[in-house]
């Protein structure tokens, strides 16, 4: 794997690999050395266009567990926001001999970019590109499923029959993008559940279930795994939902709605949590939740893209 | 220096039969077989189809203001090129072409750099602010004679300020050009919406936002009586009002680029933002829809929409980068691919799509006359026969942002004869300072 920039590229191979490896790392989390040598040597760059504290700790602690050297560029508030180009920005980062880009930006297809640029040799790893991907993201979700239905027998297996509800604002999520793919990848029967303003216009093509109605969905089957998106209230003013209060009655997960759901169900989220709009507090701190674990595993599943990345054998360009 | 006269020997004219033309200055002197070649210079045109100075109705030659993108010189060369004889230059300059004053000055620049008839377009409303009208009347009565006023990269999208426009250009014959693009649909839009908008996570530019406009504006146009003019007609569902306006009447032209009759949406797929262009690449179908009105005549010219941005404007992330390619040196090749090559078009429609009738919504009456004896000497030799990688050297403008290159296209401009000069001979561009100077001795007569 030379980048990773969207789950559409990985394999149902590829994928229970590469959650394989997350589980040897996650191991090693477990033991009182956590530093492994793997990546000595390496230079790993996290270049964020966008903050995001918690994915690029995330990312950080997964690269020094592995040894590598790290240098945190960002990008907003520098040369970059001051109309330093994405392409500048590359060449520093080749000059400074950077071995994998994790790259945080506001624009779809970034990373895409980057990798297809020749304005840099590093692997590229996508770290969340507008609404498009954020694979690590749905890497660490489908690997806290495994880890919660199969237990110690998770290795080698997939996600087959499991049932996975999302819920939210499907339309911008880079998050729900990429978990569609890789869970349908994965065996995974997913339903999107959110107003139609907050779908694509040509969701009927994904190889997904829609329900425009919560409650409906939930009557009609009881998910496996529900998993909860977070909602930006300046939503409304654009008028894809009338307000908080209307939104979080019909498409929250509200403790009412909670409580009627089995105690096998897992409730997740890939935070920062709204609590009271998108989920109560009662759902997020349950013992379903997943919340906390999902932050956890985070960092082995990093450990493990960085490790693939930085360990593949480099095609020679053609 | 001395008045040209050129002898192009056993050229196929369009679809039809083949000749010898003979030119004395602006003018065919003769055609036939055998011709005098007496002091004539003589172009070998086997194999060659000659065609009326092609005539764009839709070109940015980005003069006054964006001099780093294009120049009139270098957009007219990029013209000369691609078999273009009259180019019609769009307003959003800076300053914008909304006074006489400015669209004369495009109009002069045109005549000294002499590699095409420049006629500037005049923005609608001042500033292409939308909000009051532009002097439409002075730029109409001025040396540049406008008639074809557009705010082209903006829609006249205020109900009112349309009708009010399209009413008072009845007065010289004008046509309003209308960018069809309602705002409010298609904010911080980025390409077709649809399936692959939705993969990409890409805001949407929903086929709708141009349709309602053009369905409005058909009926606008109905109800004042006036001439209208849609520009780069890009869905189905656009042909779909366009043809129900024609079938009631209503005196309504279209326009379709060379890359929305080739390229699809699809390209996005790998963000390069050569493939980003406003309105944007559509689905398969809407491509064969455009093909099939072109050939029915539903849509009534290619216009290459040709927009030069520098290379910092497309090496980028795709939302920050520019709208917008050149295409006025692949327009004919582009059409020859879709359209003849595919049986849909012959030559003669050739001449009548990329000349005639261009030159005849423009008003541009020394353009787009079939060659005949006593038609102006603006001629276009194209070699059908040949197949080419479209590659950097075949681009004469200041821009490279063409979505074109690496793609194998056939056809080639290998001369260019305007007002009786050429431009291009062999497939080469003439120098600079020979064109001026026949352009020159052409204004004094
Ligand atoms: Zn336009």
């Amino acid at each position: 794997m030379r980048h990773l920039l969207s789950t559409t590229e990985l394999s149902r191979e590829a994928a229970i690999e590469l959650l394989d490896i997350s589980e040897d790392m996650a191991a090693v989390a477990d033991r009182e050395n956590k530093k492994l040598p793997a990546l000595r040597g390496k230079t790993v760059v996290n270049l964020f266009f966008e903050d995001s504290t918690r994915t690029r700790i995330s990312f950080e602690a997964a690269a020094k567990r592995l040894s590598a050297d790290v240098i945190n560029f960002s990008a907003k508030g520098s040369s970059v926001s001051k109309g330093e180009s994405l392409k500048d920005t590359a060449q520093t980062l080749s000059a400074m001999g950077a071995d994998a880009v994790v790259i945080r930006h506001g624009a779809s297809g970034a990373p895409a970019v980057l990798a297809a640029s020749g304005w840099i040799d590093a692997g590229i790893i996508n770290a969340g590109d507008g609404t498009h991907e954020h694979p690590t993201q749905a890497l660490l979700d489908a690997f806290t499923m495994r880890r919660r239905i199969h237990g110690a027998g998770s290795r080698g297996k997939g996600l087959d029959g499991v049932s996975v509800t999302i819920v939210g604002d499907i339309v911008h999520s880079r998050v729900a993008r990429s978990n569609v793919w890789l869970l349908k990848t994965l065996g995974a029967h997913v339903r999107l559940v959110a107003p139609a303003t907050l779908l694509p216009v040509a969701v009927d093509s994904w190889p997904v279930t829609i329900d425009y109605d919560l409650d409906h969905a939930l009557a009609e089957s009881t998910p496996d795994v529900i998993m909860m998106l977070r909602i930006q209230q300046e939503r409304m003013n654009d008028a894809f939902f009338p307000n908080p209060r209307e939104y979080a009655n019909v498409w929250g997960l509200s403790t009412a709605r909670w409580a009627k759901l089995p105690a096998t169900s897992l409730v997740m989220h890939p935070g920062p949590m709204n609590r009271g709009l998108e989920i109560s507090s009662a759902a997020a701190d349950s013992p379903q939740s997943t919340v906390l674990e999902q932050v956890a595993n985070g960092v082995s599943v990093r450990m493990a893209t960085l490790y693939t990345v930085l360990t593949s054998t480099r095609e020679v360009s053609a | 220096m001395s008045t040209s006269s050129y002898l192009i020997r056993g050229a196929t004219i369009g679809a039809g039969a083949t000749t010898d033309i003979l030119t004395h200055g602006n003018v065919i002197t003769a055609m036939g077989s055998g011709l005098d070649a007496a002091g004539a210079v003589v172009i070998d045109a086997q194999g060659l189809v000659a065609l009326p100075g092609l005539v764009d109705l839709h070109t940015h030659l980005r003069e006054p203001g964006y001099e780093q993108s294009e120049t009139v010189l270098t957009g007219t060369q990029a013209a000369a090129i691609g078999g273009f004889t009259a180019v019609f230059a769009m307003a959003n300059t800076n300053p914008v072409a909304d006074t006489a004053g400015v669209v004369e000055q495009v109009l002069a620049l045109g005549e000294a750099a002499g590699y095409a008839t420049v006629r500037p377009i005049g923005a609608v409303t001042q500033g292409l602010d939308g909000q009051r009208l532009a002097e439409l009347g002075a730029m109409a009565t001025s040396r540049a004679q406008v008639r074809v006023f557009s705010d082209d990269g903006k829609c006249v999208s205020d109900p009112l300020l349309m009708r009010r426009a399209l009413e008072y250009v009845k007065s010289f014959d004008g046509v309003i050009a209308q960018h069809a693009q309602e705002p409010r649909l298609t904010e911080n839009a980025q390409m077709n919406e649809g399936e692959v908008s939705a993969r990409l996570g890409l805001t949407g530019w929903p086929a709708v936002a141009e349709e309602s406009i053009i369905a409005r504006d058909v009926l606008l146009a109905e109800h004042v009586k006036s001439r209208l003019h849609i520009c780069h007609l890009s869905t189905a569902g656009s042909v779909e009002v366009i043809r129900w306006a024609k079938a009631r009447g209503i005196n309504v032209t279209a326009e379709v680029t060379p890359h929305h009759l080739l390229l699809d949406e699809e390209r996005a797929e790998t963000y390069d933002s050569r493939f980003k262009v406003n309105p944007p690449l559509r689905r398969r179908e809407d491509v064969l829809a455009l093909r099939e009105a072109l050939a029915d005549g539903t849509i009534d010219i290619v216009a290459t929409d040709h927009a030069p941005h520098p290379s910092e404007s497309k090496e980028c992330e795709w939302g920050a980068a520019a709208f917008g390619m050149v295409g006025l040196e692949s327009a004919l090749s582009v059409v020859q691919e879709t359209m003849v090559e595919t049986g849909l078009l012959n030559w003669d429609d050739v001449a009548r799509v990329l000349s005639i009738t261009p030159a005849r919504i423009g008003s541009l009456s020394t353009h787009g006359q079939p060659l005949t004896v006593g038609a102006p000497a603006h001629i276009t030799l194209v070699d059908p026969n040949t197949r080419q990688t479209f590659s950097r050297q075949r681009l004469a403008g200041r821009s490279l942002n063409s979505p074109f290159l690496g793609l194998e296209l056939p056809g080639r401009v290998m001369a260019t004869l305007h007002q009786g000069y050429a431009t291009v001979l062999d497939g080469i561009l003439i120098e600079s300072d020979i064109v001026a100077a026949h352009a020159e001795a052409v204004r004094r007569g």
